[in-house]
């Protein structure tokens, strides 16, 4: 006997998407696997390590912990929904890329989308805020030191307003 | 890991939660907020031929404070529910102990009932609901009945639910305005599930002296233990700053009585040996006995504050 399938519309980062899952299907799985939006990692898959970390109508959720079936109706945001193509880095990246806040990166995604939102309900967190603001995600590179400097440094960027986000830095052997 | 297969059910009203539920029992799983259940599910842990996702229920979602208490409906998030000002007011107790919750992206899907449902031993809520001697209101194919928080818990991960019975919501009895609360824990890392934790309750006459004390045991055995520490305390006042000499013997009996009632049922598991847990109690007590003490003095004069300026 096949599995039951169910038709799915979410809606990621602003855009419509529509999808063909079994109801066991993870939130996770369904952006990765479903609908290409490969930028959510996927570590522990039981709610631990915070790399699937996404916003689920501005909150943070576990993506991991989510049914994609149980994600209609709700506005979700991923990684890649922080900065538009082509346009300035989120205050958020670009206080990573500033801070050397990733190392390996699986995590960052993670990261990113949590303290995106964080600041956006605590605008300026002393140093031991932000800690506790992502004692909730795991960086097994143990980079904290520099992710915690970067949300302090994103919380500067964003009450500093969209002008002080200076454009990515083109190395000079890539321009044209 | 991935959850096995399953059926999925999406009622749109109680009654039709209620239905799938004793039709599915006892092969049904309630969803609410997942944050416990998917876990379970991912480990292969649990199994369940069906999930009812009961968050398409209306009604479920409200905070109700009254005089007598804090209703929390099955679908409160943890965040929401710590959110509620009317409620904190009512049972600090529930503020205290939610922000021990796991971490705050758990809690902004995790319900308050589900939590409850789960009667995970370690759970902060579940301990508040037995502390307070609270109840859950409980839908069920033939009406809705209501079960004391004393004769919920009957084992670890185990209620007295019946097969097809859903906690439509949890209420939390009012704290008296000269009764403080606290909780004190003890965890390996943030935000992990407490080694120990002790959930304190105490109530204060006019005079400021303690009348009632009572405390709730979380991770000391398979349900949440509330001990009745009157005795140890009775008569003393709460401070602020350091112990008098004499009462900190007397702080001190608590935490052994403490240690004896719980010790027995304390398990070892990798996180701690069952001694090192018994000595947590007995710390903890203190310590949140002290904590209470201290907030039902704040709570007592600031209500004898607030009725001198209306006079």
């Amino acid at each position: 006997m096949g599995e039951r399938m169910h038709d799915i519309r979410l809606s990621v980062n602003g855009v419509p998407h529509a999808a063909t899952v079994p109801a066991r299907r993870l939130l996770s799985d369904c952006l990765r696997h479903d609908l290409g939006l490969t930028g959510t990692h996927v570590g522990c898959e039981h709610g631990v390590c915070g790399a699937c970390t996404v916003l689920v109508d501005g909150r943070p959720a576990r993506s991991c912990l989510m049914l994609a079936v149980g994600a209609e109706g709700h506005e979700l945001t991923t990684v890649e929904g922080l900065a538009d193509p082509g346009g300035p880095l989120h205050p958020v990246q670009q206080a990573f890329r500033e801070c050397h806040g990733l190392q390996c990166g699986f995590c960052t995604p993670g990261f990113l989308t949590l303290i995106a939102a964080y600041l956006e309900e605590h605008p300026d967190p002393t140093e031991a805020e932000a800690r506790e603001a992502v004692a909730g995600n795991l960086c097994r590179c143990t980079g904290y030191t520099n992710i915690v400097a970067a949300v302090l440094r994103a919380a500067e960027l964003r009450r500093a307003g969209p002008a002080a986000v200076p454009e990515p830095a083109v190395p000079a052997e890539e321009r044209p | 890991m991935k959850p096995p297969a399953f059926d999925y059910h999406a009622p749109e009203t109680l009654a039709e939660a209620v239905r799938v539920l004793a039709e599915t029992a006892p092969h049904g799983s309630v969803l609410a907020g997942g944050q416990s259940l998917i876990p379970l599910l991912n480990m292969r842990l649990a199994a369940p031929r069906h999930v009812v996702d009961i968050t398409r229920v209306p009604g479920l979602d409200r905070v109700g404070t009254g005089t007598g208490g804090v209703t929390v409906g099955a679908l409160v998030r943890h965040t929401d529910l710590a959110a509620d000002p009317a409620a904190a007011e009512a049972v600090p107790l529930l503020r205290q102990g939610l922000r021990l919750v796991a971490h705050p992206v758990i809690r902004n899907r995790g319900t308050t009932v589900g939590s409850i449902a789960h009667a995970d031993p370690s759970a902060e809520m579940a301990a508040a609901l037995a502390l307070l001697g609270g109840e859950v209101r409980v839908a069920n194919a033939a009406g809705t009945r209501t079960i004391a928080a004393a004769d919920l818990f009957t084992g670890y991960l185990e209620t007295s639910l019946e097969r097809g019975e859903l906690i439509t919501a949890a209420f939390f009895p009012a704290q008296g305005p000269a009764t403080g609360s606290a909780f004190a824990e003890v965890a390996r890392r943030h935000g992990d599930y407490a080694v120990c934790g002790v959930a304190a309750l105490v109530a204060l006459d006019p005079d400021l002296r303690i009348t009632g004390a009572k405390a709730a045991y979380l991770s000391m055995g398979p349900t949440p233990a509330v001990l009745d520490l009157t005795e140890a305390v009775a008569g003393l006042v709460p401070a602020h700053g350091p112990v008098a000499p004499g009462d900190s013997d007397r702080y001190a009996a608590a935490g052994d009585l403490a240690a004896a009632r719980t010790g027995p049922d304390a398990a070892a598991d990798i996180h701690a040996t069952a001694e090192y847990r018994t000595h947590l109690a007995r710390v903890l007590t203190v310590r949140a006995l002290r904590e209470a003490g201290a907030h039902a003095v704040s709570r007592a004069t600031e209500r004898a504050a607030a009725g001198a300026g209306r006079a």
